[in-house]
């Protein structure tokens, strides 16, 4: 680097990253506080950037869909468990079967992880926020209001009602002429926004936000787990928001696509649907696992067996996931040779699985395990994934693909695949990490009871439907005659599904009261190893008083697991003040490598967001002017977005340098 | 028990070059809409290569304009990248000469395409080679149009006098957009004009 000048502005581009200590109370730390502190109001909520604030509204808001998803499943349930029932007419089954897999797939399952990871990521690499903090904001705001715009026609009856797989022809206009099926569509597309810059920010984060001294191999499971579904994210989010957009063209500007009457191929959707929709299973369970190979060691009193192996692993499953897609279309007629080649590929991929399984396995056996709740629903999920894993090896081979397509066996698999390793590590993962979020412990004697509710509720639910499969039962229809045989065994399932809603309610009740009266957990109530307990609990809005220096996986069981010589300094660290600043690492090794400028508040990616969720809106309406006009005000917030900043050091200063930097 | 030792020499500050996370996020989204135009083209080749009529319907493309207009496309990306060299340079005059010539050459694209649009005897509803014709083209033409959007900030931004030698980011991340749309476009162009003469 060039030597520069003494009182240039230039002078503000280069510096020795000021080290020491900032223990809370210290002017040091007063001044962190002041520089990262969100303004109250609702000012303040609207504007900041704070991704432990974006994080809490995701799991919120992500959980309350999983709540709407559940009541349409508990209606669909009430129709289901006698035959001839007459609750629920075609078109409203059709409604609600559909919203119920859209709302848990794409508003429930990922949103939820994208919560845990967006709170937590900053917290386990040792860094003050995520890579692009607004971006973070603009993707929540956009998750938001694509969530409102898949369900604001719900209310006129008017719903998605072509399965969350929305196949053509029956989604096209010929057979489907309401705007059901177009505000899945723009919706779908929305939302693959907010899921895209999501993806983009974490991908980012991950190789430039790391604490110095934390290189790859160091870095926790979850990290790699949200790593690889955001990877998985970008390349495939792509396939479907292109499917879903060609089908609206096909709808109302008359493109022939899909259109089989005219050269187009219906079988293209289910391609380009398929080809992102097996990435994104996998999406929505790594992070999921990620959660289970980080927090079920703290239970086990002994580091994760296998780190490496399970880390790659992670990233194997989704290589393969990329490869089985075909997997959905076994019953389509295609190429013998080609289904062969997909269903060998799909039971590959029990072989990564296989390994986290005895990963997790291994740490329990050789570790001293503490039964309580979170370490419930951890061991539960192995089990249930387990199970879950052993009906999909089942349904990878054709032959018997064949028999078991589009009946119960199917939805009895995705169950267990998207409860067991999604919803179980998620509450698991609160009850694990609600201490951290709100400094009070939850309570233990209602935990318990969640748990056995939900997971007898669930074995009970679900278990009969494998049966229900394999006596012919046909998965979405709206009711069944008497003399099928599948009486009891319907009525079995509902009785499930309504005990495990009563586990949920269970846990919401003991989150309620927890919050309110909880024990006031320390920083660090687990006794846990990473660094997101070295904070204090709720962390402050800087993070980290001082960016740590970490010198293995478990910055803090060194003294206790004495596996090397060099150890974490936590106390003592970067403190980066001149404004809100973070340090920057290099991707592999994690050498510092840039002092970062953070943004400030902003209200940009509200506008920007609300702007973008009214052009779908307009198109919806094919208000064409309006679309344009919003489309307009989008760009505009764009603009004063990337307008090149001072304060981040992107343009150059106007006054006299000296100003700047004497109080910086 | 072994301290680990700070490494305490100057780091640059704020959005450095190659090291920033703009440019980081610039990778990320370059492979994220790569992969857009990769879907639409596995669309195109997919319905072609099950089409029963002629392919394309209309006869072979005529090569001559588009060719052209190629060749003005990636002129364009040219003096962008001689724009920022200039830049670093701290030739702020010519930079600014050259991007303004880069969005000449942008604009030029443009408009062309739009009178190759218009001399179609089919438009996007016609037939099945209209809708993915205009489609994938529709959908280049958008990335071209928002390149131009950012090529004219950054005149502006370059007039206002907001970058110089070390302070020049937003020009490295913009150009490298241009250099992708330019670069997706040597796809299109081949995907739609190149390939129905094999």
């Amino acid at each position: 680097m060039n030597p520069i000048a003494k009182n240039s502005p230039d002078e503000l581009l280069i510096r020795v990253p000021e080290f020491g200590r900032a223990p809370l109370g210290s002017e040091a730390e007063k001044r962190l506080a002041s520089l990262w502190e969100t303004l109250p109001g609702w000012r303040g909520w609207l504007a900041t950037v704070d991704h432990k604030e974006i994080g809490l509204r995701y799991l919120v808001t992500a959980f309350i869909f999983l709540l709407m998803g559940g009541v349409e499943a508990l209606i669909m349930r009430v129709q289901l468990a006698r035959p001839d029932q007459a609750l629920l007419t075609p078109e409203q089954y059709n409604q609600l079967f559909t919203m119920h897999g859209v709302t848990m797939i794409f508003l429930y399952s990922l949103p939820i992880l994208s919560g845990f990871s967006n709170y937590l990521w900053p917290l386990l690499l040792g860094s003050r926020d995520m890579a692009f903090p607004r971006l973070n904001a603009l993707s929540y705001w956009l998750f938001l209001f694509a969530g409102i715009f898949l369900y604001v026609s719900f209310p006129l009856g008017q719903a998605p009602n072509a399965g969350w797989f929305n196949y053509v022809p029956f989604s096209s206009l010929e057979f489907n002429t309401g705007p059901n099926i177009d505000v899945y569509a723009l919706g779908m597309v929305l939302l693959g926004i907010s899921t895209t810059v999501g993806a983009i920010n974490f991908v980012v984060t991950l190789f430039r936000m790391r604490a110095p001294g934390m290189s790859i191999n160091r870095v926790p499971i979850l990290v790699w787990g949200t790593l690889t579904a955001s990877v998985g994210n970008l390349l495939a989010v792509p396939s479907v928001s292109l499917a879903f957009f060609l089908l609206w063209l096909d709808r109302q500007i008359g493109t022939h696509f899909f259109d089989a009457a005219n050269g187009g191929k219906p079988l293209l959707w289910q391609h380009l649907f398929w080809m992102f929709g097996h990435p994104w299973v996998y999406a929505i369970v790594l992070p999921a696992m990620g959660i289970v190979s980080d927090a079920l060691p703290t239970f086990c009193r002994r580091p994760l067996v296998g780190y490496a192996a399970v880390a790659l692993s992670t990233m194997a499953t989704m290589l393969l996931g990329f490869e089985v897609w075909i997997h959905h279309m076994f019953a389509t007629g295609l190429p013998t040779l080609a289904l062969s080649f997909f269903g060998a590929a799909s039971m590959v991929i029990s072989i990564p699985s296989a390994v986290a399984v005895f990963a997790w396995v291994a740490t329990i056996w050789l570790g001293r395990p503490v039964f309580n709740t979170p370490f419930l629903f951890f061991a539960g999920f192995v089990m249930l994934f387990v199970m879950g894993g052993v009906s999909g090896v089942m349904t990878a081979a054709v032959p018997l693909d064949f028999q078991l397509n589009d009946t119960y066996f199917i939805v009895a698999h995705l169950h267990y695949v998207l409860l067991g390793i999604n919803v179980f590590p998620v509450v698991g993962g609160i009850y694990y990490w609600f201490p951290k979020f709100f400094g009070r412990m939850m309570n233990e004697t209602l935990g318990k009871w969640s748990f056995w509710v939900m997971f007898i509720g669930f074995n009970i639910g679900f278990f009969p439907m494998h049966i229900a499969g394999l006596m012919g039962m046909p998965r979405r229809i709206y009711t069944y005659s008497g003399n099928m045989g599948w009486n009891t065994i319907n009525m079995v399932t509902s009785v499930g599904a309504f005990l495990f809603a009563a586990g949920i309610l269970i846990f919401m009740v003991n989150v309620l009261i927890s919050l309110k009266r909880g024990e006031l957990a320390g920083d660090n109530p687990w006794d846990a190893a990473t660094l997101e307990w070295s904070a204090p609990s709720p962390p402050k809005a800087y993070n980290f008083a001082v960016i740590p220096l970490i010198a293995s996986r478990h910055p803090l069981w060194e003294d206790r697991l004495n596996e090397g010589e060099a150890r974490s300094s936590l106390d003592e660290g970067y403190l980066l003040m001149q404004g809100r600043e973070t340090l920057a690492t290099t991707p592999l090794d994690a050498k510092p490598d840039l002092i970062l400028k953070m943004p400030e508040d902003s209200y940009a990616p509200f506008y920007l967001g609300l702007f973008s969720a009214l052009i779908f809106a307009g198109l919806l309406l094919h208000w064409w002017d309006f679309a344009g006009l919003m489309a307009i005000a989008a760009g505009i917030a764009l603009t004063a977005w990337m307008w090149p900043g001072r304060k981040l050091e992107q343009s150059v200063p106007a006054m006299q340098p000296a100003k700047e930097s004497e109080h910086g | 028990m072994a301290k680990l030792m700070p490494l305490l020499e100057p780091l640059p500050v704020g959005s450095y070059g190659k090291r920033s996370s703009g440019w980081w996020g610039l990778l990320a989204l370059i492979v994220t809409e790569g992969s857009l135009f990769g879907y639409l083209l596995f669309s195109y080749f997919y319905l072609a290569s099950q089409a029963l009529e002629h392919w394309p319907p209309d006869g072979l493309p005529k090569l001559a304009i588009p060719g052209i207009n190629t060749i003005i496309l990636l002129a364009s990306s040219g003096f962008i990248w001689a724009s920022e060299r200039c830049l670093k340079n701290k030739k702020m005059r010519s930079s600014i000469t050259l991007m303004a010539v880069a969005i000449i050459l942008g604009t030029c694209f443009v408009m062309i395409q739009l009178r190759e649009w218009s001399n179609k005897s089919y438009n996007m509803a016609t037939n099945l080679y209209g809708s993915l014709y205009f489609t994938i083209t529709g959908f280049h033409m958008a990335h071209v149009v928002v390149g131009v959007i950012i090529l004219s900030l950054l005149l502006l931004w370059m007039i206002l006098g907001y970058f110089d030698d070390k302070r020049y980011l937003p020009v490295t991340i913009g150009g490298f957009y241009w250099h992708f749309v330019d670069g997706v476009w040597l796809f299109v162009f081949t995907a739609l004009y190149l390939t129905p003469y094999l």
